[in-house]
Parts: C-alpha cells; structure tokens; sequence
C-alpha cells in the first residue's frame, strides 16, 4: 500500500510557513523573552523539517543532524533563561 | 500500510508545529504564548519523528527517533519552565484580560525565592 501523493510538498509548505510565523514573532516580539521563545520554536520546527527531509530523500543521516540541533537548542534556551534572570538581579 | 500511516503522521506533525506557530503570532502575551509553543511544538515534533521511524522501518532508526521523542518529551517543560520564570521576574506583563496572578503576593522579589501563603505552610 502506498502513502498520500504529495503529503512531501504539502507538508514542506505548511512548516515554511510556521518558520515564517516565528519569525515574524521573533523581529516583532516586544521583549527579550519574546525573542527566545520564537527562536526555540523555530528551532523545533526545524527539527520537524530535517525529520520531515530525511524521510523524503530517504536519507537517515538527517534525522541524526534533527537530534543534535535538539540537544543544542534546549542547552541555548537554558542559557539564554539563566541570561535573562542574571541580568534582572543585577540591575 | 505503514508508508500511509506515516505520511498522516507527517501532516498531523506539520499540523501542530503550524497551530505553534499561529499559536505564537496572535497570542496576546508572552506567557500564552509560550504555552501553545511549547505543548503544539512537543507533540509536532514528535509526531514527525514518528513518521520516520515508520517510514524507514529499521531497528537504529526507530530507536533514535523513540529517544529524541523521549528528549524532547523530557526538555520542553523544562526550558518553558526556566524562560517563564525568568521573564516573570523581569517583570513582563501579563495580558489585561488576566484574572488571576497568584505569583505576585507569593514572592521575594529581592531573593525570588517563592513561599506558599501563611494559611498553606505546615
């Protein structure tokens, strides 16, 4: 049994769009933390499109680039809160 | 059968990583914001992982999906936790439609230490 035809394309312009939509968020966002919430939703969904590539250029080598931009960005946030909240206690 | 149910879970994934990031474009303040990114990003993302591990249909592949899925699973909570913690103490407002901020008489703003209110400590 064979998948839906076109699910790759319709799937690649629904996560274009949602990178468009956080990134607008992340020029537009009001503060700080704003700003790094966009970026780690971006980077989630960058996630989604590498997993999302992978399987339509059956190539596995890119679901291990989706799991280390995972592993990078959870440490950049973190860093990136800890940043924030040093920055309010020293002022 | 599995090429079909992976190519569903695909749009389903890519479904809620677009309802994220509808989420964060037109949600009034940071705090609703950052609560539909993080829960509709979690369960997209893991949603296309899924699909590439019933996509590829090998063992390695499978497993290194099942434990980014874990990871992720595992580590949203955790940034959203440490990002709204953080910006409510840099002193980010709330949406005026708010009804409640239990937070505000609860902590030291010097220390940001947070206490349960006299009635609540044993």
């Amino acid at each position: 049994m064979t998948g839906i035809p076109g699910t790759e394309t319709i799937v690649f312009a629904m996560l274009t769009i949602a990178l468009v939509l956080a990134f607008l968020r992340l020029l537009r966002g009001p503060g700080l933390p704003d700003r790094v919430v966009a970026l780690d939703l971006f980077a989630v969904i960058s996630t989604g499109f590498l997993t999302v590539y992978a399987i339509d250029t059956d190539q596995q080598v890119f679901l291990d680039v989706a799991i280390v931009l995972a592993l990078i960005t959870f440490l950049g946030t973190v860093a990136f809160a800890q940043y924030i909240e040093r920055r309010a206690r020293d002022e | 059968m599995s090429e079909l149910l992976s190519d569903m879970l695909e749009i389903v994934g890519a479904a809620f990583l677009l309802l994220a990031a509808l989420g964060i474009i037109r949600m009034p303040d940071l705090f609703t914001r950052m609560q539909a990114a993080t829960k509709a990003s979690t369960l997209g993302a893991a949603c296309t992982l899924g699909a590439a591990a019933l996509h590829f249909g090998d063992l390695g592949v499978a497993t290194r999906a099942m434990a980014a899925i874990l990871f992720f699973f595992l580590t949203a909570p955790v940034t959203a936790h440490l990002i709204g913690r953080a910006s409510y103490f840099v002193g980010t407002p709330l949406w005026n439609g708010s009804v409640v901020d239990e937070l505000r008489a609860n902590y030291d703003p010097l220390t940001h230490e947070c206490e349960a209110p006299p009635e609540l400590q044993l």
